[in-house]
């Protein structure tokens, strides 16, 4: 018999747990059959979490004293907070209130009432059972650091490093590449307003490279993370530019000397060159050039020096090696972007074969007036204007082959393609597209502009680009075969050139960034947020954000929107000045301890010390986040865990199946 | 290596030049062939779409009676109707167990027995360019088919559809073993874009037009890249564009001349065989002008007329054609 004071609220949900729990009779049930646990009130109501709900629990514990409470509702995911406070101000302590979940875990599952009610029953009985050994606890309290590190300089990292900083704390801004920009600075036009990519987000990108708040690393990775929300500890690796940025003016003439010319994969998509030594862009944020090593004649064969010699600072430095610096960080948002489908992927599209066949990301650069062809649309000759074009939608998107998602930005790309290729050549334009979603604002405008220009639509997958022509008029171009699936009839187009929108795909090294980091990612690669509707931006793991396409596939104001979400989310934290943390840590027994030291290394925070003169382990219970690891690798059962106690889960699942065996029949009516 | 090994009947008919020359580079590449007896008609490629629990029943039976050879587990079909004609039966029952059950039923009239998925069918240039191996052929070829511009033709059964876990052994849409293989042989291989289209199958049978077309499609093509010769791996191909060539040329008042050969053929000629025991010469366009380019000599075709016996009986006179 417990001498504790019990209440069991049983919640309707609605029809959600009262279509197929027979809550009055759990409540019931519960009143009577628990009552010499210690239950001394039971009652169902139709929302708990209301606020009515909820005054019924404090009024219980203000008239009959309750010292604990039992609420089966919904997920602890989505309530348990609330019912906490909700003892809170009646005047318990929170950590003496259980919520089980009746619903996920039973009415949603059980089509059958008699079973989702007798399961409802053990349900209760559980965390009846579990309350009475729940002890008062105090939620800790850790100062935020309110240094934030955004790993990602593309449009989305931008807006969340300028965001934070103007509200005056300080940003570490990490980027791969020599510059930042992202893809949104290979871009021209913009859809649909077709403003230039470049004119709005230069000043951004400035604004990034001098603002006081902002430290920035280019050329640069993140190597190491350690630590928990308000004081992560993370490593950078600033790559050797071999370029004293102390001494470099940007003047480029080391550029321009250089006499090794070498195909831009990134930048330029591989459509264009670049120098040994190199800048991405005129632009660029910073503006102080890398020597890529792996071509520059020097590092591959010892002599030239070129750039040293033109160089008017002397600010050339071919010894420099990688360097790595530590910073403590509160908080971190990882903006790191999306990779273009590999278009080789579907031989049949003929990309990389036919020359004429472009992807998405080359097209963007042969319109870019800063790019290979100053922005005149030809073919891969460099000098013919094509007379008709075909663009592909949905290229490694929207297929069971390969990618089963929409890549949400191909549609209205496709449709900037259509109005571009219109303007610069006068070319007639075929678009295949499979449906066209244009959603956002402005977007559907923009579809009827380009109908209007005399853009050809014709809804079919494409089957086939070859080159082997089979009638007349087909010789020399190429041809897109395809069911025009609204007329039910196979079409044969043949074209000068063709642009296949390739879908966005999450960055080759997804599964390291997640690791890294300690989050989790789509099947696909994409990172998790912590909720898809209500918590777009934060993680599982607290502290960690993330913004842009490195969550899946969005154009360029919902990236921005992100970015500025995700910056709302990290000052609303650093405002805080500190961190409540949930007080629920692990504690070793020190005369149960063999001092083996297993749980030294499993710990992921490093919070476990072994204290070598005692011969025993310690847990640090600052750094400790009762992740519960080391309670269950320990082999002498030495470890428990606040709140889940081993006595506590054994009594939990005594109350789930002893208590009630004889009542519980789970095989369906 | 050892396989269990399905001619099926157009090895034994028209494409006899290809079983003849699969047997003779079967020694220099390792490869040991056990016929399986007492085989049947795999059901080709009609059966299916009229009698589906029949037609595999049929094929089963074939299955049953090479699953009964104990030292391999491999059968090899070199046509390619055939080989997916066994790889689906196989996967199917594998998938089905009420599909094994229906097809066991029928295999026990007589007293055979199959269990989906206890051989592994596969074609003749998936065994030959993945279990002997490019490196392995390389090594015997002693005369390349240099200065020789082949299209490289699959056709498409032997890669499609996907099957079961493993899928294909090449890409579905666009296969590259058969170009690799020629280019190890030493010729010079096109990029044939039409190298996965229809033959046109039986449609010469059902709609003359339509199977002309598809077989104009593929000679074009072929011709317009400059090819020598077409080299393929399924004998329904082969005889399309073969035996059809002229009365497709006919029908289009064209003059095209695509010879076209097996790759098994082209794998004795690289590894310095005699045409003649490769079966070359008995392809109906002639392979001659562009095998002289690699300087094989092929022999006249000898026409032999049977003479009657002294004892045979005359022949009807038939009517004479307008």
């Amino acid at each position: 018999m417990s001498k504790e004071k019990i209440g069991v609220y049983i919640c309707h949900c609605g029809s959600n747990i009262a279509g197929t729990v027979d809550v009055a009779e759990v409540s019931r049930w519960a009143g009577e059959a628990l009552k010499d646990r210690g239950v001394v009130v039971s009652r169902d109501y139709k929302f708990m979490c209301s606020s009515l709900g909820q005054e019924l629990i404090q009024k219980d514990i203000k008239e009959q004293g309750l010292t604990r409470v039992v609420v089966a509702a919904c997920s602890p995911h989505l309530h348990e907070q609330t019912f906490r406070n909700a003892c809170k101000e009646g005047g318990l302590n929170p950590y003496l209130c259980e919520l089980v979940s009746i619903r996920e875990q039973c009415s949603w599952i059980h089509p059958d009432k008699a079973v989702g009610t007798e399961k409802a029953k053990a349900i209760v009985s559980g965390g009846v059972e579990k309350v009475i050994w729940d002890e008062p606890l105090e939620p800790l309290r850790v100062p935020i650091n309110p240094v934030t590190l955004v790993v990602g300089g593309g449009i989305a990292g931008i807006q969340a490093a300028l965001e934070v900083a103007n509200a005056g704390y300080p940003v570490i801004m990490v980027e791969r590449e020599p510059s930042i920009g992202g893809h949104m600075a290979q871009f021209d036009k913009t859809f649909p307003t077709l403003d230039c990519s470049a004119c709005i987000l230069t000043p951004r990108m400035v604004e990034v490279g001098s603002h006081p708040n902002v430290k920035l690393f280019s050329y640069a990775e993140v190597t190491n993370v350690s630590g928990y929300v308000g004081n992560f500890q993370v490593t950078i690796k600033q790559k050797a530019r071999s370029v004293n940025t102390d001494l470099c003016t940007g003047c480029g003439i080391c550029q321009e000397k250089c006499p090794k010319k070498v195909i831009d994969p990134v930048f330029e998509a591989g459509l264009g060159y670049r120098k040994a030594v190199y800048t991405p862009f005129p632009q660029a944020v910073p503006k102080y050039p890398v020597i890529d090593r792996e071509n520059c004649t020097y590092f591959l064969k010892g002599t030239c020096r070129a750039c040293e010699k033109f160089c008017p600072t002397g600010a050339i430095d071919f010894t420099q090696e990688d360097e790595y610096f530590t910073f403590d960080v509160g908080q971190i948002i990882l903006a790191t972007g999306w990779d273009l489908f590999d278009a080789r992927r579907i031989p049949q599209y003929g990309y990389g074969r036919l020359a004429n066949v472009f992807t998405s990301l080359e097209f963007e650069r042969l319109t870019n007036a800063a790019g290979p062809t100053g922005g005149k649309v030809v073919l891969r000759d460099g000098v013919t204007v094509p007379k008709s074009v075909a663009i592909v939608h949905c290229v490694g998107s929207r297929d069971q082959n390969y990618n089963p998602y929409c890549s949400a930005i191909c549609c209205m790309q496709s449709l900037k393609f259509a109005h571009l290729v219109h303007e610069r050549t006068g070319a007639e334009v075929y678009n295949f597209y499979l449906e066209m979603r244009t959603p956002a604002k402005g977007y559907e405008e923009f579809y009827q502009r380009v109908l209007e220009e005399g853009t050809h639509f014709i809804r079919g997958k494409v089957a086939e680009i070859t080159d082997a022509a089979r009638y007349p008029g087909e010789e020399g171009k190429l041809i897109v075969q395809a069911e025009n699936t609204l007329i039910g009839k196979q079409m044969r187009v043949p074209v000068d050139m063709v642009i296949l929108s390739a879908a966005l795909e999450p960055r080759r090294d997804f599964k390291e960034v997640a690791r890294l980091f300690g989050i989790s990612c789509s099947e696909e690669g994409w990172l998790i947020e912590r909720h898809p509707k209500l918590d777009p931006v934060a993680t599982m793991t607290e502290g960690i954000y993330i913004a842009g396409c490195a969550q899946g596939p969005k154009d360029i104001p919902a990236s921005v929107a992100q970015g500025a979400a995700a910056a709302a989310r990290v000052i609303g934290k650093i405002q805080q000045k500190q961190i409540t943390m949930e007080p629920i840590r692990a504690s070793i027994d020190q005369e149960k301890c063999s001092g083996c030291r297993i749980c030294n290394n499993m710990c992921p925070f490093n919070a476990i010390t072994f204290i070598e003169d005692r011969m025993v382990s310690e847990v640090n219970p600052a750094l400790c986040q009762g992740c519960g690891t080391c309670v269950a690798a320990c082999p002498a059962g030495a470890i428990s865990g606040t709140v889940f106690s081993d006595q506590a889960i054994l009594a939990q699942l005594d109350g789930l199946l002893l208590n009630n065996l004889k009542t519980l029949d789970l095989t369906p009516a | 290596m050892k396989y269990s090994y399905f001619p099926g009947c157009s090895l034994e008919r028209n494409a006899s030049a290809y079983h003849v020359s699969a047997m003779a580079i079967a020694e220099p590449l390792g490869m040991e062939f056990v016929e399986v007896e007492d085989w049947n008609c795999c059901g080709a490629t009609e059966y299916v779409s009229l009698n589906l629990i029949a037609s595999y029943a049929l094929i089963a039976r074939n299955l049953a009676q090479a699953a009964k050879e104990t030292s391999t587990k491999q059968l090899v079909a070199p046509c390619s109707a055939c080989y997916l004609n066994l790889k689906k039966c196989n996967a199917y029952m594998e998938e089905s167990p009420s599909l094994e059950e229906k097809i066991n039923l029928a295999l026990a009239a007589g007293g055979l027995s199959y269990k989906g998925g206890t051989l592994k069918v596969r074609h003749l240039l998936d065994v030959i360019v993945n279990d002997v191996g490019y490196e392995a052929i390389a090594a015997k070829v002693t005369k390349p088919l240099k200065g020789l511009r082949v299209a490289p033709y699959y056709g498409c059964m032997i890669v499609r559809p996907k099957l079961g876990k493993n899928g294909t052994f090449d890409n579905p849409e666009y296969p590259t073993t058969l170009d690799k293989l020629l280019k190890v042989l030493g010729a010079t291989v096109i990029d044939f874009p039409l190298k996965a289209h229809c033959c046109g199958g039986h449609m010469t049978q059902i709609s003359e037009s339509t199977g002309f077309e598809l077989i104009r499609r593929l000679i074009k093509g072929a011709t317009d890249y400059k090819a020598d010769l077409i080299v393929t791996l399924c004998p329904m191909c082969q005889l399309n564009l073969d035996a059809f060539q002229g009365a497709m040329n006919a029908h289009f008042n064209t003059t095209y001349h695509m010879p076209v050969l097996y790759f098994t053929q082209m794998i004795g000629l690289a590894f310095g065989m005699d045409a003649a025991s490769l079966g070359i010469g008995t392809e109906l366009v002639d392979a001659r002008p562009a095998l002289e380019k690699i300087g094989v000599e092929v022999p006249e075709a000898e026409i032999v007329v049977k003479k009657p016996p002294k004892e045979a009986l005359p022949m009807p006179s038939m009517p004479e054609e307008k």
